[in-house]
């Protein structure tokens, strides 16, 4: 685990060192710089495997609170399906931020991605990427099976998995403005969620319609495009706003 | 065009002059509007053939509605040119926005779910406009909740001005995905506000309120943002020249 880290620092140092002086020659191309911290992120999450399960296990547990809060009677729970594993996704993405920038804020790695002298917008748009490949998606993957729990039938499972996947994208981003602008705080759990929440209210409506749509056996397609506009506006605005939030907390 | 009158509002003793100087000039207008507004709308207005005397809780409600709305507008735009042009004044009239605009997003709250009560039947329906005000309440709280976070001004300034802008990006896109959601669940709206045609004797006090509530929010901002400039610029050597003048 520490080789991990030392070796993952040594690459933006050296870019550091290269971007003061101005032959961007040496610069390595946008798409190279944003492979290797995608790469280093994965890397690190799977030397510490903690960083994934905990999120999808508290999905999991989460959807397991409402059978046991409301009743095991699987008509009753296939009702309630879609909202149930929307706001699960919700709350268990809310709890994976906490891995996205605060290690890297604490040891400096941030500052460092800073001054590469590459676009922090990019850096941070794939160190995004990396945190969904992390949680989003193994979240995406694990809504099916829970659902297939709540008794819902195996028809709808494509339906639920699609609207996951496409809605996951813009949480992970939504979040990790919201985490870049509480980056200088000692505790900002509470804060984190005042931010998240009312910004991710149109994902978990899109959403749950989506997936209610797919549970019921009906076209779904309307709201997860409504959805994947959502998740496009993210992708383009999301990272330019948390690059901006990264550089006022290194200020 | 000169630009000279810009450039001076980002100096923090001018600003706090202006101010002061301002303030009257929009409070005393504001308190006749709102008066005048009171005793015409709750007192000479005829009640509504629907509602009876019900409705009157429009001249409050309509008002705190439209203000929490508009606050937010100032507040983003504000923090957004403090943001731009790194101007302090910007920021401070930002900051003196949000707790003007919590408070009138409460006030719409409240006047809103007691209009419910004889409308509805409840104090709380789940009515789409009813539901983005208090999504718009917890954008407020986030704003102050991240200043408050901070323990430098500086900091508190250009995180909470960047979250201020993109809550003013969101605000529509949340409006109207919850309009969305509202249209599927349920029958549209009960009541129609503002649609059908309103006489002279209910329109003319609601203008009233609505003008003087909007001057009203000025004045409050002005004073706001006087004691805003005096926390910040406590260390300053103008303030004390001024202060002792």
């Amino acid at each position: 685990m520490r080789s991990a880290g030392l070796s993952a620092h040594s690459g933006p140092v050296a870019v550091a060192a290269v971007a003061v002086s101005p032959d961007t020659a040496l610069r390595a191309p946008a798409l190279t710089a944003a492979r290797l911290a995608v790469s280093r992120d994965l890397t690190l999450a799977f030397r510490r495997r903690s960083q994934l399960v905990q999120p999808l296990a508290f999905f999991v547990l989460v959807t397991l609170l409402f059978p046991l809060a409301i009743s095991p009677e699987l008509a009753r729970l296939r009702s309630i399906a879609a909202g149930v594993l929307w706001v699960a996704a919700l709350l268990a993405s809310l709890l994976a931020l906490e891995f996205l920038f605060r290690d890297d804020a604490q040891d400096g790695t941030l500052e460092q991605y800073a001054l590469a002298g590459q676009s922090l917008t990019w850096l941070l748009f794939a160190k995004t990427l990396a945190h969904w490949l992390l949680t989003g998606l193994p979240l995406s993957m694990m809504a099916p099976i829970a659902a297939l729990s709540l008794g819902v039938g195996a028809a709808a499972l494509p339906g639920i998995l699609v609207s996951m996947v496409v809605g996951t994208v813009t949480l992970s981003l939504i979040g990790a403005l919201a985490s870049a602008l509480t980056l200088g705080m000692k505790r900002s759990g509470a804060l984190l969620a005042l931010l998240t929440l009312p910004l991710s209210l149109p994902v978990l409506i899109y959403g749950a319609r989506a997936t209610e749509l797919a549970i019921a056996g009906n076209a779904y397609l309307a709201p997860l495009e409504l959805l994947a506009a959502l998740a496009v506006l993210a992708v383009t605005l999301a990272p330019l706003a948390a690059a901006a939030a990264v550089r006022i907390s290194l200020e | 065009m000169s630009w000279t009158w810009f450039h001076k509002l980002a100096s923090p003793p001018y600003v706090y002059a202006l101010a002061a100087r301002l303030t009257p000039w929009f409070a005393w207008p504001a308190a006749l509007l709102i008066l005048g507004g009171l005793y015409a709308g709750l007192v000479l207005a005829p009640p509504d053939y629907q509602q009876g005397e019900g409705f009157r809780i429009i001249y409050v409600h309509a008002p705190t509605a439209w203000l929490s709305i508009l606050v937010y507008v100032v507040m983003g735009v504000s923090a957004g040119i403090g943001l731009i042009w790194r101007m302090k004044v910007a920021h401070a009239v930002a900051a003196s926005c949000a707790p003007i605009g919590a408070s009138f997003t409460v006030a719409a709250l409240v006047t809103g779910s007691l209009w419910g009560k004889p409308m509805w039947g409840t104090f709380w329906e789940w009515d789409p406009r009813l539901v983005s005000e208090l999504i718009l309440l917890f954008l407020y709280l986030g704003y102050l909740g991240l200043r408050a976070g901070f323990d430098d001004t500086q900091r508190a300034d250009r995180a909470s001005a960047l979250l201020a802008v993109v809550g003013l990006v969101n605000v529509p896109i949340i409006h109207y995905s919850v309009v969305w959601w509202n249209s599927l669940h349920q029958a549209p709206s009960v009541m129609q506000l503002g649609k059908p045609k309103m006489p002279a004797s209910m329109l003319t006090p609601l203008l009233m309120v609505l003008l003087g509530f909007t001057l009203f929010f000025v004045a409050l901002l002005l004073v706001r943002l006087r004691a805003e400039v005096l926390q910040r610029e406590r260390s300053a050597s103008w303030l004390r020249e001024a202060l002792r003048a």
